[in-house]
């Protein structure tokens, strides 16, 4: 079983973030980064796979500045078995530009499964595995929360808005994973050992411009200070009024 | 000038409140750029779909066949294309909910456009002018569209349903239902025991947190969403790794983002990660005990005390006032 799981470098989830003096990206200043959470479902999937299958291979792909490979060095460190990245420096806020990039990689892979995470918690896309399916013609789940693998035959489970659909689809597929899906491992020491000697080949890539121009990246606006009405249940009257009457919600 | 194409959306058979929002904000931007705007509604044979004419669309295509009762990814996308083919458009615009995160980029995908994913506003002055939440909320990247073409899918809630009496057509056409390769098929819907209104399409949205001490105390949380009514129940990061909540239910940067008319955090201390979350809703409401806990910096009103004596009282006198009402 061949298996590529794209990946991201993003900002942890912890970041405050701080608009650059440029008004169009964050300032990285400070910022930690990590493996996209929603990757790690990837990642894991994609190990899982593999190791029930008995052989096979998880080829780790990202796309981003130098600083991604230690990204990668981190589904190396998982398990997986060798990286690629597609080594690009400019932030392109079009999905579509990344799909493409993705695509001239994955085409001729050779991949039974590529697997992705449901969406990048920095660009909040939920878009590029759909697009990258559709360019590939390749059948597609998004935001997968359970997989099934039979012969050449798969189904997955994906939460919509009132329910559960299930999800039946030939190999090969794109799939993208939702929390749930597992519980990604944390790299072992000896993992982490194995990655710095694991294959990771780097590859310049030049994006096109995209059909999309940052015209600013602003902080929300501020919300206007509230009151605390009281305490206890005794406020719950002052409560309801504001409710009613001021915000005129009830 | 091009026109606005509109992907109506529907649950058996019937138009979801999304698709009014999705035609309203098609109809505005069509005036602005002076032209019109078609919808797409493709469902089971019994779908109604008049009430997309009701809020501004000028020509309803009517797509039914039972094969797409449930989402068909590749339906859907065939039929745009072929629509595509016959009449130019400009902006294809659809809701970001389950479906339209999975349909928005498939379809700029084959349409060869770019996609503005997830907005919260799109306007049309000097070109299309999108605002998106980034970081999930703790950003917001205003993006013009440079390109002739572009898929947008509006973040449920973020637009106001009006209604417009205009003269519409509605157009009873046939879905083409074979596919050009190997596809994915919606086989079935499980759907919970009990039907369950989902937090980012919810108006109001009561949400839990540690503070609730353990999971069958959300009952209180029920109790209140159902005095108040219709109304969803969220939940805290903390509490669904816990185990305590789906994570359908989880608000926050790893979780949904919504932007209800009235949120209420119970027992939420307000982590970075779900203020992301839930910044965007019109009026919160917080209750917890700690009066520093950071979710009092960012609600309109807040109750400093203990949950299980305040939230009763306060079902209590919102049955009250619903029953006045």
């Amino acid at each position: 079983m061949k298996i590529a799981v794209c990946i991201k470098r993003v900002p942890d989830t912890e970041t405050r973030i701080k608009i650059a003096a440029d008004g169009r990206s964050i300032d990285e200043s400070g910022v930690k980064f990590v493996l996209n959470p929603y990757d790690e479902y990837a990642v894991e999937e994609a190990l899982r796979r593999k190791e029930a299958a008995g052989s096979g291979e998880v080829v780790v792909i990202a796309l981003g500045p130098d600083a991604a490979q230690e990204t990668i060095r981190t589904a190396l460190a998982m398990g997986a078995d060798r990286g690629v990245l597609l080594q690009a420096d400019a932030r392109v806020l079009d999905p579509s530009v990344i799909a493409r990039a993705l695509v001239a990689e994955l085409r001729d892979g050779g991949y039974d499964l590529v697997l992705f995470g449901k969406l990048a918690i920095d660009d909040y896309h939920h878009a590029v595995g759909p697009m990258v399916a559709e360019l590939l013609r390749l059948p597609c789940v998004s935001a997968a929360a359970r997989l099934e693998l039979g012969d050449g035959k798969a189904t997955a489970e994906r939460e919509v808005e009132g329910g559960v659909e299930v999800v039946e689809f030939p190999l090969p597929a794109v799939l993208t994973a939702d929390k749930g899906l597992n519980e990604p491992r944390y790299p072992a020491l000896k993992g982490i050992m194995a990655a710095k000697k694991k294959p990771l080949e780097v590859k310049p890539v030049t994006l096109e411009a995209g059909g999309l121009e940052v015209l600013e990246l602003a902080l929300p606006p501020e919300r206007k200070p509230g009151r605390i009405l009281g305490e206890g249940p005794g406020a719950v009257p002052a409560l309801i009024r504001a409710l009613r009457t001021e915000a005129k919600v009830l | 000038m091009a026109g606005v194409l509109v992907i109506l959306e529907q649950r058996d058979g019937v138009l979801k409140k999304v698709s009014y929002e999705v035609v309203t904000a098609a109809r505005s931007l069509a005036d602005r750029l002076g032209t019109g705007v078609d919808a797409i509604a493709i469902g089971p044979m019994a779908l109604d779909a008049t009430g997309a004419t009701r809020f501004g669309a000028d020509e309803v295509v009517i797509l039914a066949d039972d094969h797409a009762r449930l989402y068909q990814p590749h339906l859907y996308v065939r039929a745009v294309l072929e629509r595509a083919k016959t009449k130019d458009y400009g902006i294809v615009l659809l809701s970001a909910t389950a479906l339209g995160k999975d349909l928005g980029p498939r379809l700029a995908a084959r349409l060869g456009c770019p996609l503005a994913a997830d907005v919260t506003d799109v306007g049309a002055d000097d070109g299309i002018v999108v605002s998106r939440p980034v970081y999930a909320g703790k950003a917001v990247c205003r993006l013009k569209v440079v390109a002739p073409r572009c898929v947008i899918s509006i973040r449920p809630n973020s637009v106001t349903p009006v209604e417009q009496s205009r003269t519409a057509t509605l157009q009873h056409a046939v879905l083409g239902l074979d596919s050009e390769g190997p596809v994915a098929r919606t086989a079935s819907m499980k759907a919970p025991a009990e039907a369950k209104l989902d937090v980012a399409e919810a108006s109001i949205v009561v949400s839990g947190g540690r503070g609730l001490k353990e999971p069958a105390n959300f009952k209180l949380l029920e109790d209140l969403a159902q005095a108040l009514g219709p109304a969803a129940v969220g939940a805290s990061r903390a509490v669904v790794d816990a185990g305590w909540r789906v994570h359908g239910d989880q608000v926050g940067q790893t979780g949904k983002t919504v932007s209800p008319s009235l949120y209420f955090a119970i027992g939420i201390s307000g982590a970075i990660q779900h203020l992301a979350g839930m910044r965007t809703a019109k009026v919160i409401v917080a209750i917890n005990k700690d009066k520093d806990a950071p979710i009092f910096k960012v609600a309109d009103y807040g109750i400093v005390g203990d949950l299980f004596e305040i939230v009763p009282r306060l079902t209590e006198e919102i049955k009250k006032v619903r029953a006045g009402a």
